[in-house]
């Protein structure tokens, strides 16, 4: 306990919470073991377990393979237990620093209460409010026509009284009636209909094969919302052959890995958005990552039993159809968004664009070429604009609208 | 007024008082249709389980559900990798260096693999040690994803575990009886780590014979070249230094000593400077060499071998005795012996003859000639077997005293002439294992099948030439459960290594000398020494001619010999004796002579199973899915035998038993071959398997092994005619251009050199306003020019002259384009599919300068004479029909054709749907999508390039070729469309291929360099007669080849203004 204060005392956890993020938290969790040890109360724990003081920690911070080789027990111990991985040097940090971040690992837990599940945190009131509302709206309405019923029979009843004739209407054809015998009308009416049903139905044809909006279901519930949007990790992290090849790429497991080897397991908050606003737990699809990868968390090593994922392809082109992603994405520059759409906000991916050819020469006729910075396009930039007149020109002035540029 | 006609529709209304007539008057039918028995039969109509509604309900409800099925879009599931290798980026191609070694091709090649697959091969262009990949070599990449292959090791018919076949195999090994033998019979492995591993074995097991076997032996050559200069190999030639080539019944463009010599030929067929090479071919089948020869003369086998003993005779002016020639041909090799003489050491002979004597002689001539392109340093190794060693084996194991035979890359049972006799000693061996892909003949003859990998699957190495060594390397994990034979090798000697680390040790501790081992894997190749020039840094070769064999009938006096040809030494040559030996034996006889080849399609046969090479139409004959026996005109009408082209198109011969010292092949189907020397006759080894190794499809031909008696090529035959008619495969039924030299454009090396242009490479003119213009001038142009000056425009030019016929470019279309294979009677309706076809043609007369003498001669149509018979005449029905038939020994020209790519494209204008449109890159595209299959393109095109898809030829039983299997299809490109039933498609001039060179050079913000353009069939190209490029690239070698003076388009006059350049062929030939 003395320690426990004296840590808390001389050290500044505001500023070791800082430091404990830039050096410690890619190997270390304050609860939970990773590629090192847990540290909540490091110091104290091995004050009281060990006898070992700050003076060893500071040499073992600072220089940890010096300090096995010098034959300590612990720090063999230590080394064996965690596959012989001797813990990065820190020789820049100094005793201060030290002790701000062991005053930050020394803060006791914080005491979360996860929300019970089935409440949901949406405000109840607001939805209540809103059926008094129609229910009053309802009970008016009701009520007018009830007054008006009333008001009916009352007139009549005083017509009957005072024996006034109330006059009535001579019955004329019926309006279908003289709609039919109007052959003029029926004739502009039934072109009308052929006309649109013709419409709707090319275009009930022309939706044939576009699944514009097609959102499978995963076998891992992967969120882009977080990934790309809340993280902000650039698309080409993950999906690297965009950049070289027709195929961006689903990333192989390796990739996830070299994250969610030190994210086991989301932030509280994240968890209970995922739990209530999308069904899902992000914490178990992450475990399901583990699974097909093979990573034993406990001991923090892959045990070789792989299970591939089987993901389901969204962006399916026809086979005749060539596409290339390096072409658009690295000649052209084209924002990955442009034809995917905003991904930063899918929680569950879903194909945005229709994938029809006339969209794609769309964008064609409308795309400026990024002629910039490219020797390749210098020459034929020239001729061709000084043929056309024109600065900027289109991937279709280019060339792009040839039927072999894409089918071959 | 009325006319009186009757119109009568039969010749029973001209009977009066028919019964039938009045009936028809009447009603429609004779007799009354019965429906009533049916319909009225009120009991079978109820107790029938389905009624009218019902079937109304089920048609009703299968539509629904069928048009449902339709709308649903299936899941396509993507399953990424675990770990993702770092060298595979899905979508981008990898290469990899690596070698074939077969036993027959040998060659460096890269293999190019697309996610993990290997799906073609090209050329590596940095090794150059054995010319380039041959079509063979190009095609072997099918082999790898045969659905027949071997897929674990087996005892007899039952697959066993590698641990069993390993435990059971060596202790049997250990546990053979006293005195007897272990053997293994094996390819020409050229390959150091093998035969040091074989070596192991024989110092851990003793009692170990090495028995090196070609199924098509060089035997003589390796005999005359070991007794020459002490090693077994064969003397290698560089034909690029040969500017006066005699060939004696070599097919050296072919598959004459291994091969791979035609690129160098190419180069001096091209005339530089005014100069070109110059060859004669004196040979009896008509084969590439003699093809492409400037001058070629037929002659039966033993007449060849008098003619070079003459030759040596004329050429060293020592005398070889013996008879004479006929005064004819007495001339004509004198004027080789002169030009030989005056070529100097620019010239070079080689022959092909199998006789030990004629290959001395030719050692001899060239030795005396001091040839640049004779290197008897470089020893090329790719065949070793001797005839005598394996009939020795074949002895011994019928005597019993073989106790173990090992085999590997070889097929005994098929290639053997005698394979019952194989068999007999086969069965009496304790223990036979072969190492095969397949349950060929062979194997399935063997106690256990060492189930062997692909050569793409395997580690290796390949010292093809002296100093020239060849790596192999694996470019995919083995796809089954296979072992290579140097890793059972290892477990046998007891040694844990693996082959991989094996082959490493070897090569750092015997052969790389300090250079990387990962460099040389790289490459492919690592080579030790420069390539000797001869003439200046051969030794003095002690011959070794104590070991002469006893049937080697010189008995030379010469002890030594200086291959320099220093003064004096020359006239001491053993050859003397070899050329008075070869004349003597020459005697020639009344017999037909068969002469046995292989084709450039199949080869030795061991890829019969390969369904590119099947459908491969042979250069030379055009034909097919078939082997032949090939005989001359004159003998046909002498024996009765027929060629004829039928009513369907195809092409229908005889059939004849083939006899050969009392074994007789049946059956062999007759092709009447231009250019055969009479006499004699030619049969190609390659087909007639029956194993289940091969599809049924794959199974065609007939098998000659029989008659490859004492492993000599040349046999006496009779032949004799039987019934039946032969249904043969043939794409080319027209054989002669009738004096059509517009189609090819070819003049002589005189005319070329002193004329100009417009004699010999004349534009053709069309009349415009009564004043003669050419067809280029836009003046007489229908069509408005479109601007293609901006970007790239592609050409592809074809040099007529450097092109051998050898079909490589026509594979390397088939890998690349996933063309598919439609099968023999398909073919027969000529619905080939291949893109690039070559044509071959044969002059009518002896030039075809002749021919065209001869079409312009014409005189009016001569209908007259034609109607009495008379063929003779000049009029152009008698002149066109006798053009016909090609010349007995025709001037051959080779012409491959593909899509032109018209700029003014006739198939463009008729599209009803506009699935065929142009580029401004000058492609003609063709979207297949979009394509409703009217045909109306394939008509209007004047070079018929355009190809149907009849049927659906994947995934269709009817088709059961490599596209209808999961591991066939493994080879498509995943970049080229496989395309459906009823579109059109063709050459797209690698449009794929462009487009990625574009992109490469977009991402790295370049330009194009030159060279980077390339079409498949341009890389493949080995002989630099196909070369593609971007003519707006003005400093580019197709700028400068679409500019030079032999240029030309063909049909020019049709004004379609094709983006396919062609260059008229020079013949070297002082004849107009």
């Amino acid at each position: 306990m003395f320690s426990t204060s004296l840590a808390a005392q001389d050290g500044d956890p505001v500023n070791g919470k800082k430091l404990y993020g830039v050096n410690c938290a890619s190997c270390h969790k304050l609860d939970k073991r990773m590629t090192g040890p847990a540290l909540r109360n490091v110091e104290a724990r091995l004050y009281e377990d060990e006898g070992l003081d700050r003076a060893w920690l500071n040499a073992w911070i600072k220089n940890s393979a010096g300090l096995i080789k010098s034959g300590d027990a612990y720090a063999n111990k230590i080394y064996n237990e965690y596959n012989k991985v001797a813990m990065t040097a820190f020789p820049l940090l100094s005793d201060q620093e030290i002790s701000d971040i062991l005053s930050y690992t020394a803060a006791p837990k914080p005491v979360t209460t996860p929300p019970p599940p089935g409440v949901t945190n949406v405000n109840p009131g607001d939805q209540t409010s809103n059926e008094l509302i129609l229910g009053a709206l309802a009970l008016l309405f009701a009520l007018l026509a009830g007054a008006l019923v009333l008001v009916n029979k009352t007139l009549k009843r005083f017509a009957d009284a005072k024996d006034i004739e109330v006059a009535i209407k001579e019955k004329g054809t019926p309006i279908w009636k003289a709609f039919v015998q109007n052959q003029f009308l029926v004739l502009v009416t039934s072109i009308i209909f052929l006309l649109a049903s013709a419409y709707f139905v090319y275009g009930l044809f022309m939706q044939v094969g576009v699944d514009q909006g097609y959102e499978p279901v995963q076998p891992i519930h992967y969120s882009h919302r977080i990934h790309a949007g809340e993280n902000a990790i650039d698309c080409k992290y993950c999906h690297s052959s965009a950049r070289v090849s027709k195929h961006s790429g689903i990333p192989s497991l390796n990739i996830c890995m070299n994250c969610h080897k030190s994210i086991g397991a989301v932030a509280d908050a994240t968890q209970a958005e995922g739990i209530n606003e999308y069904g899902v737990d992000y914490n178990s699809e992450i475990q399901k990552l583990y699974k097909a990868v093979g990573w034993d968390e406990d001991t923090q090593q892959y045990t070789g039993e792989t299970s591939p994922v089987k993901w389901i392809r969204i962006h399916n082109l026809p086979d005749f159809a060539y596409f290339n992603h390096s072409q658009h994405v690295s000649v052209a520059g084209v924002e990955c968004q442009t034809c995917h759409g905003p991904v930063e906000e899918m929680e569950i991916m879903y194909q945005h664009a229709p994938l029809t050819m006339g969209w794609c020469i769309n964008c064609h006729r409308e795309t400026n070429v990024k002629v910039e910075d490219n020797a390749y396009y210098t020459k034929i930039h020239e001729e061709l604009s000084k043929k056309y007149g024109v600065d900027q020109l289109t991937a279709a002035q280019m060339g792009g609208l040839e039927c072999g540029k894409c089918h071959y | 007024m009325s006319s009186n006609k009757k119109y009568w529709k039969s010749v029973e209304e001209l009977n009066e008082n028919s019964s039938i007539v009045e009936a028809l008057q009447q009603n429609e039918f004779v007799e009354a249709i019965p429906t009533d028995e049916f319909l009225g039969d009120k009991e079978s109509l109820e107790s029938s389980s389905t009624s009218r509604r019902d079937f109304l309900k089920y048609v009703g409800f299968s539509t629904a559900a069928a048009s449902l099925a339709a709308c649903e879009g299936p899941v396509i599931k993507s399953i990424p990798y675990v770990v993702q290798p770092t060298e595979i980026i899905p979508g981008v191609a990898n290469y990899y260096a690596t070698t074939i070694a077969n036993g027959y091709d040998f060659a460096s090649v890269l293999v190019k693999t697309r996610e993990g697959r290997p799906i073609k091969i090209e050329n590596n262009t940095d090794a150059g040690t054995n010319g380039v990949a041959n079509a063979r070599v190009n095609a072997s990449v099918l082999g790898l994803y045969d659905s027949l292959r071997v897929k674990s090791p087996m005892k007899g018919e039952t697959a066993i575990s590698w641990d069993t076949f390993m435990s059971e195999t060596t202790s049997k090994l250990n546990g053979l009886s006293d005195g007897k033998e272990i053997v293994f019979l094996t390819q020409s492995l050229p390959s150091p780590s093998t035969n040091k591993l074989i070596a192991e074995f024989k110092s851990k097991y003793g009692r170990v014979r090495h028995v090196a076997y070609d199924a098509v032996s060089e035997s003589a050559t390796l005999d005359a070249y070991e007794a020459r200069y002490g090693t077994r190999g064969m003397a290698n030639y560089d034909f690029s230094k040969a500017m006066t080539i005699v060939s004696v019944g070599a097919d050296f463009l072919g598959d004459w000593q291994g091969g791979g010599f035609d690129s160098d030929y190419s180069k001096k067929r091209i005339p530089t400077n005014g100069k070109m090479s110059r060859h004669i071919q004196f040979e009896s089948n008509m084969s590439l060499s003699g093809a492409n020869a400037d001058k070629r003369v037929p002659l039966k086998p033993s007449e060849q071998k008098l003619a070079l003993a003459k030759l040596y005779s004329y050429v060293t002016g020592n005398s070889v005795g013996s008879e004479n020639l006929s005064e004819g041909l007495d001339a004509v090799v004198k004027a080789a012996a002169k030009e030989l003489k005056k070529a100097g050491s620019n010239a070079v002979v080689v022959t092909g003859i199998p006789d030990v004597n004629a290959q001395t002689v030719v050692l001899d001539i060239n030795a005396y000639l001091n040839s640049k392109a004779f290197d008897p340093e470089t020893t090329i190794k790719t065949r070793q077997g001797s005839d005598k060693a394996v009939m020795q084996l074949v002895a011994d194991m019928k005597a019993g005293k073989v106790g173990a035979i090992i085999m590997n890359g070889v097929n005994p049972m098929y290639t053997f002439p005698n394979a019952s006799g194989f068999a007999e000693g086969l069965a009496k061996t304790d223990l036979s294992i072969a190492f095969s892909m397949k349950q060929d003949e062979t194997s399935t003859n063997c106690q256990y099948i060492a189930a062997a990998p692909h050569y793409l699957e395997s580690w290796g190495d390949i010292e093809m030439k002296a100093g020239h060594y060849s790596m192999m390397q694996p470019t995919i994990r083995p796809l089954f459960d296979t072992k290579q034979f140097q890793d059972v090798l290892l477990a046998w000697n007891g040694n844990g290594v693996s082959y991989r680390d094996y082959l490493k040790s070897v090569w750092t501790a015997d052969i790389l000398n300090g250079a990387s081992f990962n460099k040389a894997v790289q490459d492919g190749v690592f080579v030790t020494r420069s390539k000797g020039n001869n003439g200046s840094g051969v030794s003095t070769i002690e011959s070794s001619v104590t070991q002469l064999k006893d049937e080697f009938v010189t008995k030379t006096t010469a002890t030594s010999i200086n291959a320099d040809g220093g003064s004096g030494s020359v006239a001491a040559l053993s050859g003397g004796n070899a050329a008075r030996a070869l004349a003597t034996s020459a005697k020639g006889s009344a017999a037909m002579e068969l002469t046995l080849y292989t084709k450039t399609g199949l080869g030795d046969g061991q890829q019969a199973n390969n369904p590119w090479l099947q459908e491969f139409p042979d250069p030379i004959t055009r034909t097919s899915w078939d082997n032949y026996i090939t005989v001359s005109k004159a003998d046909a009408e002498a024996n009765e035998l027929i060629n004829k082209n039928v009513a369907t198109g195809g092409l229908n011969g005889s059939y004849v038993d083939v006899t050969v010292n009392g074994v007789t092949v049946p059956n062999v189907p007759v092709l009447i071959q231009p250019g055969q020397a009479k006499g004699s006759v030619g049969i190609a080894f390659g087909y007639g398997r029956t194993s289940n190794a091969l599809k049924d499809e794959m199974k065609t031909g007939v098998n000659v092994y029989p008659l490859y008696q004492n492993f000599n090529s040349v046999q006496e035959v009779s032949i004799e005619k039987v019934s039946g008619e032969h249904e043969f495969a043939c794409v080319q039924l027209h054989n002669t251009l009738m004096g059509r030299g517009d189609i090819i454009k070819e003049t002589t090396l005189e005319i070329f050199n002193t004329k100009s242009k417009r004699v010999w490479n004349k534009i053709p003119e069309v009349s415009l306003n009564h004043i003669e213009t050419p067809v280029t001038s836009p003046d007489v142009d229908l069509w408005d020019e479109f601007d293609r000056s901006i970007g790239h425009h592609f050409n592809l030019s074809i040099d007529l002259n450097a092109c051998t016929g050898c079909g490589a470019c026509v594979i390397a279309c088939h890998a690349e384009n996933n063309v598919p294979v439609v099968g023999k009677t398909e073919m027969r309706r000529s619905r080939d599919m291949h893109w690039l076809r070559i044509d071959r043609y044969y002059s009518h007369q002896d030039t075809f300068t002749e021919d065209i003498t001869e079409k312009d001669d014409t005189d009016g149509l001569g209908l007259g004479n034609y109607l009495v018979g008379d063929r003779e005449g000049d009029g152009s029905l008698s002149t066109f029909s006798r053009l016909e038939d090609p010349n007995d020994n025709p001037q051959v020209v080779f012409q491959p054709v593909m899509c032109q790519h018209c700029n003014h494209a006739p198939c463009e204008t008729v599209c009803p749907v506009a699935a065929t449109v142009h580029s401004r890159q000058g492609q003609n595209h063709m979207a297949y999508n979009r394509c409703v299959g009217t045909r109306y393109c394939a008509n209007n095109c004047p070079y018929k390039v355009r190809r149907f898809n009849w049927f659906l030829y994947n995934k269709n039983d009817e088709f059961d070729y490599y596209m209808n299997d999961d591991l066939g299809r493994m080879v498509l490109n995943p970049d080229v469309t496989v395309r459906s039933r009823g579109v059109m498609e063709k050459c797209s001039m690698c449009i794929q291929k462009t487009q990625k060179t574009i992109l490469d050079a977009k991402r790295e913000g370049r330009l194009v360099k030159d060279g980077e353009f390339q079409t498949a069939c341009s890389s493949a190209c080995g002989s630099g007669a196909m070369v593609f490029g971007d003519i707006n690239d003005k400093d580019s070698k197709i700028a400068a080849l679409k500019e030079d003076d032999r240029m030309y388009h063909l049909l020019e006059y049709v004004g379609t203004k094709p983006n396919v350049i062609y260059h008229t062929k020079v013949r070297n030939t002082s004849k107009a």
